[in-house]
């Protein structure tokens, strides 16, 4: 096979030759960027391809992969997702209330005896997944852009987390002392390189992961989603039940948020109203850097794990660059736009 | 500027396309105040020829001149800023805008280089109504208008521009008589001012009662110009076609059996559709015509659950139906092939694979969930062989290929399903003359295994060709049944227009 393309090459003209490395260039420009990128902070900063740097990339990003591949299926169906940042603050500060230690001091349900940590989290995953039901629910029933839908139930949800925050005698404090139980299924770990010990919950997300590749492409519900964002009304006359198909998407994606809320709780330790604030942000980008196009039906899982690490990267490379924090943002914004610029040419129909 | 001198001189134009030759050595002239039709099937080159006065393409070789100086339009604008103009036949206007918006978009008339002048839009714009005789309010919103009065604004905005040459590419497919009647007397005036018009149309009696020239193509090559005084229908259509009328289409071979659909007074909810009954036998092909908005479309949608039905029953085989969706629809063994491919009928940016299981994903799962990819291949290897859909591979998107062979995907679709009815509207809309034998060849293939064929076609010939029988609607009711060997085109029209 590979023969074949350079045999092709080798036949073409000077000028279509340059073409087709310029095409070349720009389809892959992700990955080249990815490694120009590494090498240039490595060269800078040699510290930054130490086993503590790279685990600590790895365990950023999987920690924001479940949002990121919840937030991938609305942007699939040209839509997206506001209220997923909050559902993440939401399911954070709900498992770590459950899940204070027993003989903590200020807790938010003294009279509580903690319960199993599979139990919590088969709760905060249906919290997850009945908001996301809402949002979906709204969006098909309605016929609302999720845009709208999501911006209303961010705010509900918020208001909601900080009623929550203000039960028994939590007056709003963000809520610690985590049971040790908890907090070692999510960080502890059995695995280590070069010293550093790589998280449990990095290869819980790898396990979600590999569902959610299933999921979307083995199955009716992953060829629909696809179908859907590419031409709701052709899906309608083919027999796809879109209602259905919308509804179904925004559910798994509060059901993901629950994940990453689950992990954030034990991860941060201390959760308040502020958890989770714009992780939805830094989710959409990853997804569309990633080549989950808002033009909709189109996206991989490949690409949504790439764009999340390849943010995580830049994020964690500008700080070891010794990059002013403000500066961070522009640079952030800049990488985004340029990104997407290229992604675009893509689907751009050539004339 | 005297009339019957030379306007616009289009000199042996050459155009070709990787692999076809779709403009050879062409030539047209258009007089002043004269009317020249431009004749062919779909894909005989005349869209291909316009598009190169209007700049969408540019020629290989030829000229074109315009009073006498070469020209080359670079786009549709600058074409427009010459005054060459072109009423399409998809309209393309703002409809939530108004009349005088529409005719002036992108030219307001300013204060000061800065700010709209709305009086000044306005008197100029009922200038342009009352000199052709076209009485529409201009602060009238576009989307209260009827088509025709959308066409009638579309003219008066090519004369707003003082256009010379104005091209108008079948006017006349969806007005009613009376609205032609208006239409042909704004185009006298344009004549009587000095205009010269290019027609395309298919409709042989219109051609031959409003044009002094017609010039007819085929495959790429004019055939001839001559005078209309000099022409007959059957010369036309002899001249089109190239060979018999009978060789357009496959012979009726199917063998019709027992009443398989039956629809009984079926009303859709916003009356588009009124108390339609109809039956269809296996093997049977049977055609709906009527003129655009009659409600044909819109039945189909009704029966296949895609639009809310007020009332009327739907049998299969005696027993009664639901479709109050398209799933059931398709579980009850309908499938629909939609008029408007590119909005409700292809997934532009999935493949073709996609394309084609995604009406039938259940009958690939490998237990409950799982999709067998290497079974999916196989099918839809297989029906790209079957239908001679030419394409790469399956793995090609499917808005990369032709609009005949992202017709014979959703055909591949709907086969997949292995559907009893078949309701198809315009299935060879937009498809050149090969493909569309092979579409009709398909479609009889399909009734000679006894599945009952639905049509709708706005090309009368193509209905007479290759169904058995012949509904006619009008206005959301059925006007007529005819038999479609003994029937004429004439007596279509006329039950088409009856409650128009």
């Amino acid at each position: 096979m590979k023969f074949k393309y350079i045999e092709k090459f080798k036949s073409m003209e000077k000028r279509e030759k340059k073409a087709y490395l310029g095409e070349l260039l720009i389809s892959n420009s992700l990955y080249i960027f990815l490694i120009a990128a590494i090498a240039l902070i490595a060269i800078l900063n040699p510290r930054f391809l130490s086993w503590s740097s790279i685990i600590n990339i790895i365990s950023l990003s999987a920690a924001n992969l479940p949002i990121a591949l919840g937030i991938a299926g609305a942007i699939i169906l040209t839509g997206t997702d506001l209220s997923a940042g909050r559902i993440v603050g939401l399911v954070a500060c709900v498992s770590a209330a459950l899940l204070q230690a027993s003989g903590y001091a200020s807790k938010m349900f003294p009279a509580l005896k903690t319960p199993p940590v599979w139990l919590v989290f088969l709760l905060v995953i249906a919290i997850g997944a009945l908001a996301g039901f809402i949002n979906g629910y709204c969006t098909a029933t309605f016929h609302l852009h999720p845009f709208i839908v999501t911006l209303s139930t961010q705010l509900i949800i918020y208001g909601a987390l900080l009623l929550f925050l203000m039960i028994g005698n939590n007056n709003g404090q963000s809520i610690s002392g985590l049971d040790p139980a908890f907090t070692n299924f999510i960080k502890g770990s059995v695995i280590s390189f070069g010293g550093t010990p790589i998280p449990n919950y990095v290869w819980y997300v790898i396990g979600i992961t590999a569902v959610m590749w299933v999921v979307w492409n083995k199955t009716p519900f992953g060829k629909n989603m696809f179908a859907v964002g590419s031409n709701p009304d052709a899906a309608t006359v083919s027999g796809v039940n879109v209602r259905r198909v919308i509804i179904l998407v925004f559910t798994l994606a509060g059901l993901l948020y629950g994940v990453t809320g689950f992990i954030e709780a034990a991860r941060i330790g201390s959760n308040s109203a502020a958890t989770g604030l714009n992780y939805e942000l830094d989710a959409i980008a990853a997804c569309v850097i990633g080549g989950v196009s808002f033009v909709g039906g189109t996206g991989k899982i490949g690409g949504v794990i790439l764009g999340v690490v390849l943010l995580r990267l830049i994020f964690v490379g500008l700080t070891f660059l010794g990059i002013d924090a403000n500066m961070q943002y522009v640079i952030k914004g800049l990488i985004i736009l340029i990104a997407c610029a290229i992604d675009m040419r893509k689907y751009l129909v050539k004339k | 500027m005297e009339n019957g001198t030379l306007l616009l001189e289009m000199r042996h134009m050459q155009k070709s396309f990787p692999g076809v030759m779709a403009l050879r050595d062409v030539s047209l002239s258009v007089r002043h105040g004269t009317v020249h039709a431009l004749m062919g099937e779909n894909g005989a080159g005349k869209s291909t020829l316009m598009k190169c006065l209007f700049g969408i393409y540019h020629e290989d070789a030829g000229e074109i001149l315009l009073e006498g100086t070469r020209v080359r339009f670079q786009s549709p604008r600058e074409a427009l800023s010459h005054g060459v103009a072109m009423v399409h036949q998809e309209l393309n206007q703002a409809l939530r805008r108004n009349i005088m918006d529409n005719i002036w978009l992108g030219r307001y008339p300013t204060r000061l280089g800065l700010f709209t002048s709305e009086k000044e839009m306005l008197k100029k714009t009922k200038d342009v109504l009352e000199n052709l005789g076209i009485s529409l309010d201009p602060r009238r919103m576009m989307s209260t208008l009827s088509v025709a009065s959308r066409q009638m604004v579309e003219i008066a905005k090519a004369v707003s521009y003082d256009a010379k040459v104005i091209v108008l590419d079948e006017p006349t497919s969806s007005l009613t008589e009376s609205e032609i009647e208006h239409l042909f007397r704004i185009i006298d005036l344009l004549k009587k001012r000095g205009c010269g018009i290019i027609y395309i149309s298919h409709k042989m009696e219109e051609i031959l009662r409003i044009s002094d020239d017609i010039t007819v193509m085929r495959d790429g090559t004019l055939i001839t110009t001559e005078p209309a005084a000099h022409m007959t229908m059957e010369k036309i259509i002899r001249l089109m076609v190239g060979r018999e009328l009978s060789q357009r289409f496959p012979p009726k071979k199917a063998k019709q059996g027992e009443i398989l659909l039956e629809a009984k007074g079926i009303s859709s909810k916003h009356q588009q559709v009124q108390n339609v009954s109809l039956t269809a036998r296996r093997g049977e092909i049977v055609g709906l015509a009527g003129l655009a908005g009659a409600g044909r479309s819109e039945f189909f949608e009704n029966i296949f659950g895609i639009s809310a039905r007020a009332s009327g029953e739907l049998f299969v085989n005696g027993k009664p139906v639901q479709n109050k969706n398209a799933r059931q629809a398709r579980k009850n063994g309908f499938a629909f092939v939609t008029e408007e491919r590119r909005a409700t009928g292809i997934f532009g940016i999935l493949n073709i694979t996609e394309n084609m299981t995604i009406s039938s994903l259940s009958s690939f799962l490998y237990g409950n969930f799982l999709i067998n990819d290497r079974k999916r291949a196989e099918k839809t290897d297989h029906f790209i062989k079957l239908l001679n859909i030419k394409t790469p591979s399956r793995k090609t998107q499917i808005r990369a290929l032709s609009g005949g062979n992202q017709q014979k995907v959703i055909f591949g679709r709907w086969l997949l399903t292995d559907p009893d009815i078949l309701l198809l509207d315009e299935p060879t809309r937009g498809i050149d003359v090969g493909a569309k034998y092979e579409i009709y060849q398909l479609i009889e293939d399909l009734a000679a295994r006894g599945k009952t064929v639905l049509l709708i076609s706005s090309e009368l010939p193509e209905l007479l060709g290759i169904c058995h029988r012949i509904y006619v609607m009008s206005g959301g009711l059925i006007t007529g049944e005819v038999n479609a060997a003994t029937t004429t085109q004439e007596e279509i029209m006329r039950l088409a227009a009856q409650n128009a």
